[in-house]
């Protein structure tokens, strides 16, 4: 089953000639073209059908963490409509 | 806390649903539309509806690539199909309705019809079957569209062609907005989308029509967040472009991507299935690639077609102007089983998800 709009992401594990082996965790491994994105071994991708749309990077997983918390914490100085 | 959870945190969804709450309007009924099947998907599935404070209202607009694929175009691949050529396709391609038939209906029929994962195995089967003439059908958003676009500019195998019917997101939330009784209030932008178009494809909902969007992951807490993100700027009276899904994507997206579609394709004007014709929503091969292209090859280009079969709402569920269960068929003539329309066929359509997590 799969989505369209979906991406899922995995670990890159090996890279050869334009084509990567990820991991997409639990011991799915998969041969992604990975020509799209600039990557290194260990980095992490989002895999869309087949293809490596994205680079995602521990210093923006953080960065979305970081969002959040600041949307929490903001003081709601609005008035109400 | 596993590293994953930490994007599923309970407390935190508590926290942000408290934030939505205050934020909401206490009276005015304010409608934020998404344009992702894989949005709608987390949001039924997680019931984060069933969270929202009455004034809140989340509709899904045409995010799904499969249903607002035109039956004329379906019925190309058929004809492709029944002419003898090996048409490879997506899954969920299969059993969406043409005027008159599916390719799962032409696949009964004796034609040769194959499910790949990737636009990559159907590069494999036409090297590996020289003799034989493959067309892949290439359904989908700018999510999509690059994998066809690298493939064809790879130059591949002469026995394989392309029946390409990508369709581009920005011109379908400009074609809501010009609705008039449809009245949005902001937009969640499809994530995945956003990754390879980049935040500036959106520049011209906040300042063209005022419109907050707000470009969102697929947790839930993603999609949470950027609900509250829209109903902050509503309260303010502003309307910006905020991304929420910070860890995917960019100002200026996938370039690499933008740059093998632009090589590839034109944009031009295309039928949206019951909808009508969006100007420069879908991408054609260019003519240096006239060769590949399926269409001019084994000359097949049908024009008009039956995108909806009596009683079926689709067109109104696509657009999120009515809910799946107002639907006369939803459930009763038209199941996941035996599926009416194209938003019941698609595991990214709108009745289908609902039908599938019991929202009825």
């Amino acid at each position: 089953m799969r989505a369209m709009c979906l991406a899922i992401p995995a670990k890159v594990v090996k890279i050869q000639n334009g084509k990567a082996e990820v991991d997409f965790g639990e011991g799915i491994l998969r041969e992604v073209d990975v020509s799209l994105v600039e990557v290194k071994v260990d980095d992490y991708v989002l895999v869309h059908a087949g293809y490596a749309i994205q680079v995602l990077s521990r210093e923006e997983a953080e960065e979305t963490l970081r969002l959040w918390r600041e949307l929490l914490e903001a003081e709601s100085s609005l008035q109400p409509r | 806390m596993a590293e994953h959870l930490r994007f599923r945190d309970p407390d935190l969804a508590k926290r942000i649903v408290d934030k939505i709450r205050e934020t909401a309007p206490k009276t005015d009924v304010v409608k934020i539309c998404h344009v992702c099947g894989t949005h709608e998907w987390t949001i039924t599935h997680y019931g984060l509806r069933s969270l929202l404070p009455p004034t809140v209202e989340v509709i899904a607009g045409p995010g799904c690539p499969v249903c607002v694929t035109p039956a004329s175009e379906v019925d190309e691949a058929v004809a492709l199909a029944l002419k003898g050529v090996t048409v490879t396709c997506f899954g969920d391609v299969l059993r969406v309705p043409g005027s008159e038939k599916s390719l799962l209906d032409a696949k009964a029929e004796g034609a040769d019809v194959r499910v790949v994962y990737s636009i990559m195995d159907a590069v494999r089967m036409a090297k590996r079957e020289p003799g034989r003439e493959f067309a892949f059908f290439a359904i989908g958003f700018e999510t999509t569209a690059p994998s066809t676009a690298i493939e064809v500019l790879r130059k591949p195998p002469k026995n394989l062609s392309f029946l390409v019917s990508h369709r581009l997101i920005p011109p379908a939330m400009e074609l809501l907005l010009g609705i008039g009784d449809l009245h949005i209030d902001g937009f969640i932008a499809p994530g995945h989308v956003s990754t390879v178009i980049g935040l500036k494809a959106y520049e011209v909902f906040p300042k063209a029509y005022r419109m907050p969007t707000v470009v969102a992951g697929f947790e839930p807490l993603d999609v949470l967040f950027a609900i509250y993100m829209i109903l902050r700027q509503i309260k303010e009276g502003t309307a910006r472009l905020e991304n929420e899904y910070v860890r995917a994507v960019s100002w200026e997206g996938n370039l690499k991507a933008q740059e093998v579609m632009c090589k590839a394709f034109n944009v031009v004007d295309g039928e949206w299935r019951g909808l009508g014709k969006l100007p420069f929503s879908r991408f054609t091969l260019k003519e240096d690639y006239a060769v590949y292209d399926a269409r001019e090859k084994f000359r097949v280009r049908i024009s008009r077609g039956k995108d909806l079969l009596p009683g079926c709402q689709c067109h109104l569920v696509m657009i999120g102007k009515i809910k799946p269960t107002q639907c006369p068929l939803f459930m009763k003539a038209c199941t996941p089983q035996k599926p009416v329309g194209a938003c019941m066929v698609s595991i990214e359509g709108t009745c289908r998800i609902w039908a599938k997590s019991s929202m009825v």
